[in-house]
């Protein structure tokens, strides 16, 4: 009898909103794997330059083109570089790119999103319109005309891939907005006095926190794949940056002799590319309630 | 329906008008005067200057808006600073390879990512399903600079099978239209896969399971008919998604279309150019839109009675 009615305890009680999700997460072996690849990516970010078996800036003509072999395990480019030492250093430009445009990006589209789903009215239509217009271009369309406007460099994608990100952050958090400004335990905060900054930043913000972090990580993706694109036709880093897509772009010419050159930062950039998209996939399925067991 | 398109025409006007106006203020915008990055640091006062001229920087603002809308209006799209052509010119002859290299592409994509995605509703849940989906993310993940490269490596280069640049022949397009395709159409194969299975669990479905239909009558006459409704519109919307590609995939295979133009025109700062393609690729946006929303009307009429 005591085992039934402590079972029937056990059940009716919620597990926490973290171990629900950890248990779902786990289940999802693909996004599991990815999410210790990323970990592993920063840490070679951080320790990139310390781990890396050769200077990544220093020519040495006597080694000029070898393809993999034991010293240099990913073989060497025109100038004589170890290629796995640059993709070693490169993973910070290529992370640092990544995540400050997109941070960016999701700080503007999370405010004019909060705005706009919260106070409605001009200020909705003047957000709405400003991210309609945004959305028309393709980002790397987008990104190429600020880059025209700006001129080519490193910061400047990151400004470019930051702007175009904003408008689908704004689109997202004014929807969850929308729903929560007028759920039950706003209303009970308002009829309390709250300012209205308050609710929106203490009881809005942080409902759509799951949305953010699903939106953001895919959103990594995509400007890490913008941004070596740009270095890649010239507009980003220049040489003889470490950046990935600049070496894919420098490898170019050896097409013919030595194509293990843009072999290796290509695929680094879609191991990375492809890692965060799983992750992305695994986190909307782990975090959305609509997804059953 | 006719009032529908008609109406949605009109709804372009003043987009135009403020796509003009973006196009115009565009040199406006680069900090510093245009005419003396143009020039470059060691150019003498009279040579900016006539850069300046050449450019219509020398008269007050919003005459030369009107100078701008006028000559537009003419189908005069200005001076190369580059090649001191009529950007016109050059831009009628690259115009059709950039066409035919978006809609072989396209056609690429479709038949490749309608096929994955069937196979992977049809299977769900079974090696295939998941190969498809895992090629799928693989698709949308991979550099497609990168992949154009590969492709030339092995098929121009070790086989000889296509050119590796430049655009002669029917050849010419194969690696191109490919590599530009394959984002797309992995990005058609997950919706199709998604939209099959959601119209499976329909009720119509299982009636027609009931009645003895073959599986494969069930998945041709009356599932694949519905769920193609938001596929067609999805797949209209990946068009501006190719216009965009275009552009990194022409400077991959050197192909002589708007894409690698447009970059040759940033890094060399000829902005009449870019001006222009700013413009061409806007309205290009603004008429595929229109497509997509007269199409998806068609097919769908609750559509033409919402608004």
């Amino acid at each position: 009898m005591t085992t039934i009615q402590e079972n029937k305890v056990a059940a009716t009680q919620p597990a926490s909103p973290w171990r629900e999700f950890w248990k779902k997460f786990k289940r999802q072996k693909l996004a599991f794997a990815s999410a210790i690849f990323i970990v592993l990516l920063f840490i070679v970010a951080l320790i990139g330059p310390w781990i890396a078996p050769f200077d990544y800036t220093k020519a040495d003509y006597s080694q000029i083109l070898q393809g993999p072999n034991d010293k240099h395990w990913l073989g060497t480019d025109a100038f004589g570089r170890d290629i796995l030492s640059r993709i070693l250093v490169g993973t910070r430009t290529t992370l640092l790119v990544g995540l400050s445009a997109v941070l960016a990006g999701a700080i503007i589209g999370t405010i004019l999103g909060l705005l706009s789903g919260y106070y409605g009215k001009w200020i909705d239509s003047l957000i709405m319109r400003f991210c309609d217009v945004l959305l028309a271009f393709p980002g790397i369309l987008l990104a190429i005309g600020i880059i025209a406007i700006l001129g080519p460099g490193m910061i400047n994608v990151v400004v470019a891939v930051g702007i175009f990100t904003i408008p689908m952050f704004a689109r997202i958090v004014r929807s969850n907005t929308l729903v929560y400004k007028n759920s039950l335990y706003v209303e009970a905060t308002r009829s309390l006095g709250a300012a209205n900054l308050y609710i929106i930043f203490r009881h809005i913000l942080p409902a759509s926190f799951s949305s953010i972090i699903v939106y953001f990580t895919m959103r990594l993706g995509t400007a890490i794949l913008t941004a070596a694109s740009l270095s890649f036709l010239g507009l980003g880093a220049q040489p003889p940056s470490p950046e990935w897509g600049a070496m894919l772009s420098a490898g170019r010419d050896y097409l013919t002799t030595a194509p293990y050159i843009t072999y290796f930062p290509g695929l680094a950039i879609m191991l990375t590319v492809l890692a965060f998209n799983l992750l992305g996939d695994g986190l909307r399925d782990a975090l959305d309630p609509k997804v059953k067991d | 329906m006719l009032k529908f398109i008609l109406k949605r025409i009109l709804q372009m006007i003043p987009i135009l008008f403020v796509v003009t106006i973006v196009v115009f203020l565009f040199v406006h915008m680069i900090p510093g005067n245009p005419a003396r990055i143009v020039a470059g640091a060691d150019a003498d006062q009279a040579t900016v200057e006539m850069i300046e001229k050449k450019l219509g920087l020398d008269k007050p603002i919003v005459e030369q808006y009107f100078v701008y809308i006028g000559n537009l209006a003419k189908g005069d799209l200005g001076t190369s600073l580059k090649t001191n052509e009529p950007v016109l010119q050059e831009m009628k002859s690259r115009f059709m390879p950039t066409f035919w290299l978006t809609v072989w592409s396209m056609l690429f994509a479709v038949i490749v990512g309608v096929g994955i995605g069937i196979l992977s509703a049809m299977k769900r849940n079974s090696f295939w399903d998941y190969l498809g989906m895992f090629g799928a993310v693989v698709g949308i993940s991979i550099p497609s600079f990168w992949l154009g490269l590969l492709l030339m490596q092995w098929f121009s280069v070790k086989l000889g099978w296509f050119p590796t640049t430049g655009l002669d022949s029917w050849q010419g397009y194969v690696l191109p239209s490919i590599t530009l395709g394959v984002g797309v159409a992995a990005i058609i194969a997950r919706f199709t896969r998604s939209a099959l299975i959601d119209v499976l669990k329909e009720d119509y479905i299982r009636t027609g399971r009931a009645k003895g239909f073959s599986e494969s009558k069930i998945m041709i006459r009356q599932a694949l008919k519905n769920a193609m409704v938001p596929v067609v519109t999805m797949t209209g919307l990946q068009f501006g998604f190719l216009l965009g590609g275009s552009v990194v995939i022409e400077t991959v295979f050197g192909f002589p279309g708007l894409g690698s133009w447009l970059i040759d025109a940033v890094a060399t700062r000829d902005y009449p150019v870019i001006q222009a393609e700013i413009l061409l690729f806007s309205l290009e946006f603004l008429l595929i839109n229109l497509l997509v929303d007269v199409i998806y009307g068609f097919l769908n009429p609750q559509i033409r009675y919402d608004d």
